[in-house]
């Protein structure tokens, strides 16, 4: 019998993946949507999957997004597919953010900050007004180019106020420095370290982030953040292969950085300072940059003291649930078939409910009959 | 990156010359790679040293920019090596997965040590590349310098009354 | 910082490296569950050395960037460690205890203590050794028992160092930790992984 319904099974899966198929394609009198339409026109679901994915292309991401039919979460997992099938040459050099050719850079904390308020294309300031002209193909928008463009080398807000200890400052690495963690190939440890937790933070579920850093924001957490620095625009990819011995530049690619400010009262050791939170994503992704940044200065919770009581607080509840190809497959497994497990739990609680109604018969000898007229 | 006059007789100058030639390869888009080559003559022939592939690099970053590293997620390479009848080989490694755009990175590798090459690869390839990526970097610079936000403080208009 | 490596000499590897290294990930597997069978790897690649063939496969097989190497070959030894910095991408190391793979000659071969035997939390981060032995027949005999051996095994592979088998003895004895040896001839393996022990002829 368990025979004839694997066969079954077969065919109906078979079947089902072509109505599927079928579906993704939709009407057949409209036409089909390109994997480059994808990849030009919705490059921000494209940025989601690419960073999420752990895995920078455009062109990928794209065909992964028309396959899952604009499921991101789904896209998302068939890109993390695609990468585990090719080798790993090596690891870059650290991108160089302040190096960065701006396309948008704000600083909400400081009105002045040097090199300007640089908006960018950016939807803040749209009024969210749903625009009918886009129904039907028109003209393209043109973007106005100022005579100069804007300086090459951005600085940090962090070195602006290097000279006043108002903010905290990062400390460069030491050259004998561990290599950094790499979930990829190490199995989660606690404590985390900071590397640890920005790469899980950067592979995360957006949504997830959002919920943890608003939550954070409102009370369930201890951070009271102003948006010290968000820039966007083309970092230059360096890497030593091997066999050269020397760091050649390999590409470039758009990333989001954001630096969140949150003041800190000072301790025995440290006077009082603004701490900062770090994020940093592939592609344009202001939301969640800031929501990585909120919940890594939230994790940071030990380093200056805090009571560390919250969700976001905790490095193993935020770790362990903020990846969403891992999170979607327990949740969604539990969709396959589970005939034995409820084969078995049918058994257990048959036997739970007999010895229950046997244990009532024993201490008040007239319910049994009644429980039996009841059947 | 502006001077291609580095005395490459010494291995630091050769170094650079490389550097700058992968930099400028990489950085452009394949398409105009391959028809800026494809305006050259009697172009080397080309023996690979090792099947042309694609794998993944690990891309880093630093917290704040410049503080602890920590691993961002992955991007695409192509790579390739090759050697040219003059004797030098050349290695190339580009983002993305066009096969074709490493190897002509590592063409340019080995042309840049090859002195009877040098020279023409400058003026055929590196040099009309170079333009190109400065144009586009210099495009979005002015479109980014435009929606820059100049302020005008109220308090200084009352002032000058 | 290393220096360029010297690439005019470098041999190439494999001719179809996805089903190449498939084919011989396949056979080491089979080599490892059954440990003392010789194995040919049918690898396909023309070594610049014919005695490293198998050894070569393996490399290219079995390591990346992520993989330091101990490397003691003789006179082949640097054209060799070129070699795998450009094809496999990995670091060499002069530590054994910092690789995890060794590329070593059965006659160079250093005593097996010298190499990282795992820790109790992760064992499988010990040294896997590839020793090249002049022959995997022909030499003194010794009897192999353990998981992927039905009774006993009898291997005679040749050039060994005269105390090896009572070092493999002395490695087992500290079980889950110990290295994993792979012995290689020309273009066959022997596998005899941690899990294999010793027994006295006879």
């Amino acid at each position: 019998m368990a025979y004839v319904s694997v066969k079954g099974g077969e065919r109906a899966i078979s079947n089902a993946h072509q109505w599927l198929d079928e579906m993704r394609r939709g009407d057949a009198s409209v036409p089909e949507l390109t994997v480059e339409q994808i990849r030009h026109q919705m490059s921000l679901a494209v940025d989601r999957v690419m960073m999420e994915g752990s895995c920078y292309d455009p062109e990928l991401a794209a065909l992964a997004i028309k396959q899952a039919r604009g499921d991101v979460t789904e896209a998302i997992f068939l890109v993390r597919a695609y990468r585990t099938t090719l080798q790993r040459f090596g690891a870059t050099e650290p991108i160089k953010t302040p190096e960065m050719a701006v396309q948008r850079r704000v600083s909400a904390a400081f009105k002045d900050i040097p090199g300007g308020q640089i908006l960018g294309p950016t939807f803040d300031y749209t009024h969210r007004l749903l625009n009918f002209d886009l129904c039907d193909a028109g003209p393209a928008g043109v973007a106005v180019k100022a005579t100069e463009p804007v300086v090459e080398k951005m600085p940090t807000i962090a070195s602006v106020f290097a000279h006043e200890s108002l903010l905290e400052q990062t400390a460069a690495e030491s050259d004998d420095a561990p290599e950094p963690y790499d979930l990829t190939r190490e199995p989660m440890a606690f404590p985390a370290g900071r590397d640890q937790r920005l790469q899980a933070l950067a592979r995360g579920d957006e949504g997830f982030l959002l919920s943890l850093a608003y939550a954070s924001q409102r009370g369930w957490g201890s951070t009271h953040p102003l948006c010290g620095e968000i820039r966007m625009g083309d970092v230059t990819v360096e890497f030593t292969p091997e066999e050269l011995g020397f760091p050649i530049e390999i590409g470039e690619i758009v990333v989001t950085e954001c630096q969140m400010i949150s003041n800190f009262e000072g301790s025995a050791d440290k006077p009082p300072q603004f701490t900062f939170g770090y994020g940093l994503t592939f592609g344009h992704n202001e939301r969640k940059a800031m929501s990585m940044a909120i919940v890594d200065r939230a994790l940071r919770h030990k380093e200056v003291g805090e009571n560390g009581v919250h969700a976001v607080q905790d490095e193993e509840f935020v770790l362990y649930h903020s990846d969403n190809v891992e999170a979607s497959g327990f949740v969604q497994h539990l969709k396959l078939p589970h005939y034995v497990d409820f084969q078995a739990q049918l058994q257990f609680v048959r036997r739970l409910c007999k010895e229950w109604r046997e244990a009532r018969e024993a201490a008040t000898p007239d319910a049994g009959e009644f429980a039996e007229a009841a059947e | 990156m502006e001077s291609h006059q580095e005395d490459v007789a010494t291995t630091e100058g050769l170094r650079l010359a490389r550097q700058r030639a992968h930099a400028l390869i990489a950085k452009s888009p394949a398409d105009a790679v391959r028809s800026v080559f494809d305006l050259m003559e009697n172009l080397p022939e080309v023996e690979r040293l090792r099947p042309s592939e694609v794998g993944l690099v690990l891309v880093r970053g630093r917290v704040g920019g410049e503080g602890e590293r920590f691993n961002l997620g992955e991007l695409p390479v192509a790579r390739a090596a090759l050697r040219i009848p003059e004797g030098p080989v050349g290695v190339g490694y580009v983002a993305g997965r066009n096969r074709d755009h490493a190897e002509l990175a590592a063409l340019a590798d080995a042309m840049v040590q090859a002195d009877v090459w040098r020279d023409r690869l400058e003026e055929g390839v590196l040099a009309p590349l170079a333009a190109g990526l400065a144009e586009r970097k210099a495009d979005t610079g002015r479109k980014a310098a435009a929606t820059k936000v100049d302020f005008f403080t109220m308090v200084r208009t009352r002032g000058e009354k | 910082m290393i220096g360029s490596l010297a690439l005019e000499g470098v041999s190439p590897g494999f001719a179809n490296p996805v089903a190449d290294s498939q084919r011989v990930f396949r056979r080491v597997l089979d080599a490892m569950s059954r440990p003392g069978r010789l194995i040919d790897l049918d690898s396909g690649i023309a070594a610049a050395s014919p005695h490293l063939t198998a050894a070569s496969a393996l490399a290219l097989t079995l390591l990346d960037f992520e993989t330091p190497v101990f490397v003691a070959l003789d006179a082949d030894g640097e054209a060799f460690a070129n070699w795998l910095r450009f094809h496999c991408g990995c670091p060499i190391t002069a530590e054994p205890k910092a690789a995890a793979y060794a590329l070593v000659l059965a006659d160079l071969l250093p005593a097996l203590d010298q190499f990282y035997a795992g820790d109790p939390k992760y064992p499988d981060r010990a040294t896997t050794l590839i020793v090249v032995c002049a022959a995997l027949e022909g030499g003194a005999a010794v009897r192999l028992e353990g998981p992927g051996i039905a009774e006993t095994r009898r291997i005679a592979p040749a050039g060994l160092p005269e105390d090896f088998w009572n070092q493999v003895r002395a490695d087992r004895s500290a079980f889950q930790l110990g290295v994993d040896i792979i012995l290689t001839a020309g273009d066959q393996i022997i596998a005899l992984p941690r899990s294999t022990r010793i027994v006295p002829e006879n």
